[in-house]
């Protein structure tokens, strides 16, 4: 397998917080990879720092500097403006000119299922809507490595399965997915690995049968207990 | 005519009859502030984009001169402004001293570093919020800052709004480099400084009501712009309250 991620002992602090410590993983092409652990156990951080937006302090950080990745936040900012202008936004700044990437944005929108509200205020959408908005904005990039920092965290039951469907449907077009979550039944759905995290360091790193069903270390054990009582 | 009721009826008088002393002064001073702010903010918009967007060293230094400029006394800019511009100043040559384009020139300066300032606090604010968004599209500094700057358009109106309101208002600058030259470059303030010396209320007073209607209907301007704002975020979904995670028994 191709490796789109090598870290090796990454470290990563904002002034006096270690946000990640000694991170060593690899994310093979393909991969469906879960990040799980309590609040401030570094799984923004982890997903920043793969998509570049967190330089780190030290150890080694390995990709293809042709990989096409994009990164979806819990809650995803709208310009003012329309839904197709938001969505087209993301190929006008991967260098597509603007008529073109609003037909991109188009097909898109389509393949998120909200290409009739194309013309709606992008604020003016429901939470769900909103990121399937921002998903049709990371899908214009044509990804190969897709980020997903707690994607369906504040979202109602609906909207939350139309999210996972959609990645779901990416994952199985060959898109690598790389997600955080809490949920756990979320991540037994869709993840084909799992990485658990506590204070920035990777603790448990096993197939999603294994995380679930086979010994853990205790931090991780403990912290799936604490997550399915 | 040396009581107020007498003046301030005089003054209606000027007012309702569309004097055209009056009208002249008061179109000379709109058309002044008017060119001064879309100077100024033309400058201060792009250039408070770009101080929130960007870190160098000296940054802190910059923005503490900055934010000491929005105190600047519009006197001291008048007599900098007439320093630069008279016979053997550096821009003498421009021949501009007591001219229309001179106290354009001392009101954008009174004004650019309010614009600066103010879209430079928006702007970072913003970044601070979402910027990352932007960046993880692949957008630079540069096409960050000018999203930004066009996403807080209706903030930023509300600035452009309250920089005409400190141009128009100003006295100091305009009397200084202007020169007060009646039907040349007599504006509203320094009328108002004059004809209170020569003890003609009523123009004076008449020209205060008009500076005050401006003024007002500026406050009311930036009341509907915050409303507007207001009602297109009420527009906007407020995100629920995190629902309880689901086990794994789901």
């Amino acid at each position: 397998m191709t490796a789109v991620f090598d870290l090796d002992a990454v470290n990563v602090s904002f002034g006096r917080v270690q946000a990640l410590s000694a991170c060593t993983l690899r994310v093979d092409a393909g991969e469906r990879v879960a990040l799980v652990g309590s609040n401030g156990s570094g799984k923004s951080t982890l997903l920043r720092t793969l998509h570049g937006l967190v330089r780190p302090a030290s150890g080694r950080l390995a990709h293809d500097k042709h990989l096409r990745q994009a990164m979806l936040f819990q809650r995803p900012y709208m310009l003012r403006s329309s839904v197709l202008n938001n969505v087209a936004l993301g190929a006008w700044l991967a260098g597509v000119k603007w008529a073109a990437a609003k037909g991109e944005a188009l097909r898109a929108l389509e393949r998120v299922g909200l290409a009739d509200l194309a013309g709606r205020n992008a604020r003016a959408l429901s939470g769900g809507q909103q990121q399937r908005v921002a998903l049709a904005r990371a899908w214009v990039l044509k990804p190969q490595v897709l980020l997903l920092d707690e994607p369906t965290a504040s979202l109602d039951p609906t909207a939350k399965r139309e999210i996972e469907r959609l990645m779901a449907e990416f994952a199985d077009a060959g898109m690598t997915l790389v997600f955080s979550s809490h949920n756990l039944g979320q991540v037994k759905r869709l993840a084909s690995r799992v990485i658990y995290l506590e204070h920035g360091h990777v603790v448990a790193d096993r197939l999603t049968h294994d995380f679930f069903n086979g010994p853990l270390p205790s931090a991780a054990a403990n912290f799936l207990k604490g997550e399915l009582v | 005519m040396n009581t107020f009721s007498d003046s301030a009826s005089t003054a209606f008088a000027l007012i309702t009859s569309l004097d055209p002393m009056l009208a002249s002064i008061v179109l000379r001073s709109l058309a002044v502030s008017a060119c001064a702010c879309a100077i100024a903010s033309s400058a201060g918009l792009l250039l408070g984009g770009w101080l929130a967007v960007s870190r160098f060293p000296g940054r802190a230094g910059v923005l503490a001169l900055l934010n000491t400029a929005l105190a600047l006394p519009s006197v001291v800019v008048g007599l900098v402004v007439y320093l630069l511009l008279s016979r053997t100043g550096p821009l003498g040559f421009l021949g501009w001293l007591f001219s229309f384009k001179a106290m354009v020139l001392a009101q954008s300066l009174l004004v650019l570093p309010v614009v600066m300032a103010l879209v430079r606090q928006t702007i970072e604010d913003a970044d601070r919020s979402h910027g990352e968004q932007f960046a993880s599209l692949g957008a630079g500094r540069i096409a960050r800052s000018l999203l930004l700057l066009w996403d807080e358009r209706y903030a930023l109106l509300t600035v452009l709004i309250a920089a005409f309101g400190r141009a128009i208002s100003e006295v100091g600058a305009v009397m200084i480099v202007g020169g007060n030259i009646d039907g040349f470059t007599r504006v509203m303030t320094t009328s108002i400084a004059l004809e209170t010396s020569k003890g003609d209320l009523p123009l004076a007073l008449a020209l205060g009501l008009v500076l005050l209607a401006v003024v007002l209907l500026l406050n009311v301007l930036i009341a509907l712009v915050r409303r507007w704002r207001e009602q297109l975020d009420d527009s906007a979904p407020h995100p629920p309250r995190q629902l309880a995670i689901e086990g794994a028994r789901s």
